[in-house]
């Protein structure tokens, strides 16, 4: 048994900011463990650029990206370890891993951050309906499988989803000599950036087709072709719609889960809507000593946000191990009328440091403001032409706002009409 | 030495391999697909039945009873997860009392102990999810669930450690008389003899028996789909929840499964395609809709995979097992559907003793009825694992991280006897890829392991068997 302050599960963007940041803020012993042999996360294999605009105002490559954090946690000299998957960890913040060279480690951490990032829904959790044969994939193994180990899953493809993934692969896959016959989205928008459709659809004319789903996969051995559907307002498939398209291959990118089966053991409390942690403004979940940053605590659309989200929770995760303890008296924040969720959930009455709030609307709306009112006053209002679930909010409250949220009984934050 | 070839690597001619091999012959198994357990036995509830299903004086009723009593000293010797968990057959209507009672008596008849009608109430106690709508049920505590692929594995490889041989991707086109002998005739044109043949073909059983016999069988494929529920519902149910059969059809259980998962279905439906495992929009919709039946409160949150199984429903009602009556040295194994899993180990202990008495065999001195399992990672102690992995480091590397398999587990499935070859042979064998995330992220990982201890290119990885590649190429 061993004993470490700080124990960083992760180490991709979030896990890496978080490192840097409980450095800066003066704790120095830290400990990251990564499952994957390198440092850096799916950063790895998200070889496209659009990376850093808000962090380093350029546009980087993912690996690039990843690189910039890495170099800072080698800077610093932050201890790592590769290879090393996380077993349990419980609420008294034992930690089990395992590794080829160290064999079975037990750690008793002060801290733990969770950043242990998402995985991607597979074909089961929405029940298509088919054959089981090879070449159906989740987008995000298909990129592996191509910018990592160098091969191609498929030559005919179809989409179900337009996550950003699947866009990003729909043009990767194109670059690399398939044909991509359609991306086929069950709800009317999608759930991807904006961006990504213009650049990676858009410009090579590869269909989006909204409001359909795929309702068969068929084959024997290998997928030959798949049928897709017209689905109404309940988003059931209308019959009579169907129609067959030949492919070898469906990439699925039908949304992303916060992977949080180690929080689970740890007792940490989560929100159904985010599937992540319940935390309160320092990123600390319900499970004192246990904070969460990143795709683990809800799934982010820009990695800067995750850098910047993680880099608050290493410094907060810095002053706990210190004693600094925000006192237990937390107001909560709901999300109300169009706003499906708002990260963090619980603010602290305590503490002067100004709150910056995450959240995601549950449809697409147009001419409205984002709202936070407390104990019925509006203090905040932030008017948007367009608001789309594909797409995180964010509000950054002023001294004056914060201290009147830090001070209210009932804060929401909600969508309200523009006239 | 009399040499006998076996058709079919199912359960059936799987248990029978290795109960043969108690006996000194040279024993073949040919199988059509790559792996073992490829058709009906992969696919279907894992339920080890009570017996109070059957027609009394059946070779249904008899073998499930017998092969039910086997359970608990074979899954010790052969190593493969069983639990006997007790199932109760739900009443929904205070007006169907006489057809739990029928069962009951069934029971009584065919020797099932300790059956009896209890309460919803009672039921509800045991089991807090089931519905309020449910008025009483037959509780029948000797019921069981099993691993039935991984039961089908160790039979196998026992089998192959007493000394019979598998031959595997081998596809039998028909059965011809050569003398005292028998000759098989495979599609790609190579021809056995042997001095006895066992038909254990499954759902091919019928057109194996039909190329030589007068007497003709007729198989019907009964498709039934099912849903399988993450662990993470694994609470809602610890029994076997049968639905009491009415008019509106036979319903849908809900089953646990021996690794924590929840399985709803199957749904009936008898096709014509024998190769027909897709599932479809209707079925998965009966099956789930039925299931709630029994537990208002499902949701389809946790379903984490859907899949289809085929059962090998025989025109004649009851089990065919036997020699073929035209004196042919051909034993036949026909109409193996429910309760054909229970009774597998029972039929395979009395039709090896027939083919032994038949060929004169002697006893095989060495038989060694102990096959030890994969050490399993995910159910180990702390201790246990820290030593597991000072032994083979590779156990220290986690490949699926949702059922937590090493890479020291995926090793040994694909180099044990009759290993693993594909991605669903080693999902089998050792869980990996069978989560939650159904092997989004470790199937690139285990394609690697297996092209590497195969000595294969990754571009000639299958997922399961030949035409099921799971990449087209390079990048170029």
């Amino acid at each position: 048994m061993s004993v470490k302050n700080l124990i960083i599960i992760g180490g991709g963007p979030a896990g890496l900011a978080a490192a840097k940041s409980a450095y800066d803020a003066g704790e120095r012993d830290i400990l990251i463990l990564e499952r994957e042999d390198k440092l850096g996360g799916i950063l790895n294999q998200c070889i496209h650029n659009g990376f850093g605009l808000h962090t380093f105002k350029e546009e980087l490559t993912g690996p690039e990206y990843a690189a910039r954090y890495i170099d800072e946690v080698l800077k610093r000299g932050i201890e790592y370890k590769l290879g090393t998957t996380v077993l349990s960890i419980d609420k008294n913040k034992r930690v089990t891993c395992a590794n080829e060279t160290d064999g079975l480690q037990v750690y008793e951490a002060k801290a733990i951050i969770l950043a242990c990032g998402c995985r991607e829904r597979p074909r089961g959790a929405i029940n298509i309906a088919g054959c089981r044969t090879a070449g159906i994939f989740s987008a995000g193994t298909a990129q592996k499988l191509i910018n990592i180990d160098g091969y191609m899953p498929g030559k005919e493809v179809v989409i179900l989803g337009s996550g950003d993934i699947g866009l990003i692969m729909a043009r990767r896959m194109t670059f690399q000599g398939a044909k991509v016959k359609a991306v086929v989205e069950l709800m009317p928008y999608s759930s991807g950036l904006n961006r990504n459709i213009v650049q990676c659809l858009n410009d090579f004319d590869i269909p989006l087709m909204f409001s359909h789903t795929v309702v068969n996969i068929k084959g024997k051995g290998r997928v030959s072709s798949v049928v897709i559907a017209k689905v109404d307002e309940k988003l059931v498939p209308i019959k009579g719609t169907e129609q067959e398209i030949k492919c070898d291959t469906l990439l699925l990118s039908v949304g992303l889960l916060p992977e949080n089966e180690l929080s689970k053991m740890a007792d940490v409390k989560l929100s159904p809507v985010t599937g992540g942690a319940i935390v309160d403004d320092d990123m600390m979940t319900e499970t004192d000593g246990i904070f969460a940053c990143g795709n683990v605590l809800h799934v982010h659309d820009l990695v800067d946000f995750v850098s910047e989200e993680s880099e608050w929770a290493g410094k907060r995760a810095a002053a706990y191990i210190r004693g600094e303890k925000t006192s237990g008296d937390k107001v909560a924040i709901d999300a109300k009328d169009g706003v499906r969720y708002v990260v963090p959930q619980f603010v602290g009455r305590n503490g002067d440091e100004t709150l910056r709030l995450k959240m995601r609307v549950g449809n697409v709306y147009k001419d409205v403001k984002l709202c936070v009112v407390c104990d019925g006053e509006e203090v905040y209002a932030k008017k948007c032409r367009i608001v789309s679930p594909g797409e995180m909010e964010t509000i950054t409250l002023n001294e004056k706002q914060t201290r009147a949220l830090k001070n209210c009984k009932e804060a929401v934050v909600c969508l309200k009409a523009v006239k | 030495m009399k040499e006998i070839i076996i058709i079919g690597a199912g359960v059936i001619g799987c248990s029978i391999a290795r109960e043969l091999s108690r006996y000194d012959a040279k024993i073949t198994v040919i199988e059509r697909e790559n792996d073992v357990a490829c058709g009906t036995t992969k696919a279907n509830s894992g339920v080890v039945h009570g017996g109070f299903d059957a027609k009394p004086g059946s070779k249904k009723a008899f073998y499930n009873v017998r092969g039910n009593a086997m359970f608990d000293k074979l899954s010790k010797e052969l190593d493969f997860p069983f639990r006997r968990n007790g199932a109760y057959v739900l009443c929904f209507d205070d007006t169907k009392w006489d057809g739990l009672k029928k069962l009951y008596d069934q029971g009584i008849a065919n020797g099932v102990r300790d059956v009896k009608v209890v309460t919803g109430d009672e039921v509800r106690q045991r089991e807090p999810y089931v519905s309020e709508e449910v008025k009483g049920a037959l509780w029948c505590p000797s019921s069981g669930i099993v691993s039935p692929y991984e039961m089908t594995i160790a039979y196998a490889e026992n089998a192959v450690a007493n000394g019979v041989e598998f031959v595997f991707e081998k596809n039998v086109e028909r059965l011809e008389k050569d003398g005292d002998k028998m000759k098989v005739v495979c599609e790609d044109g190579e021809v056995y003899t042997a001095d006895l043949v066992v038909n254990a073909a499954g759902l091919h059983s019928d057109d194996l028996n039909n190329t030589i016999c007068d007497k003709k069988y007729r198989i019907v494929p009964r498709k039934g789909e099912y849903m399988l529920l993450d662990k993470t519902s694994g609470y809602l149910t610890s029994t076997t929840l049968f639905q009491l059969p009415t008019a509106m059809g036979k319903g849908i259980l809900v089953v646990p499964s021996v690794h924590g998962n929840i399985l709803l279905g199957p749904t009936a439906v008898d096709i014509e395609d024998k190769e027909c495992k897709d599932t479809t929009y209707d079925g998965l919709a009966e099956a789930f809709d039925k299931a709630r039946i029994t537990m208002p409160s499902l949701t389809k949150k946790t379903v984490i995979t859907q899949f289809t199984g085929l059962r090998a429903h025989a025109d004649a009602g009851d089990f065919v097992i036997g020699f073929a009556a035209d004196d042919l040295p051909l034993y036949n194994l026909i109409g193996i559907e429910s309760p054909g899993l229970t009774a597998a180990p029972a039929i395979a202990v009395d039709a090896s003793e027939e083919i032994a008495d038949y060929l004169a065999l002697s006893f095989n001195k060495k038989f060694n009825p102990v096959r030890k399992g994969i050490p399993c990672f995910a159910t180990m102690t702390e201790s246990e694992r820290a030593e597991i992995i000072k032994k083979n480091p590779l156990y220290g590397r986690i490949v699926c991280r949702c059922e937590v398999v090493t890479e020291g587990e995926i090793v040994d499935s694909i180099n044990r006897p009759v290993g693993a070859k594909d991605l669903d042979g080693v999902k089998r064998r050792t869980r990996a890829g069978m989560g939650r995330c159904q092997s989004g992220f470790c199937s690139e990982r285990v394609m690697e392991i297996i092209a590497r201890e195969r000595g294969i290119d990754m571009t000639e990885v299958t997922k399961s068997g030949k035409g099921s590649e799971i990449l087209v190429g390079r990048v170029e």
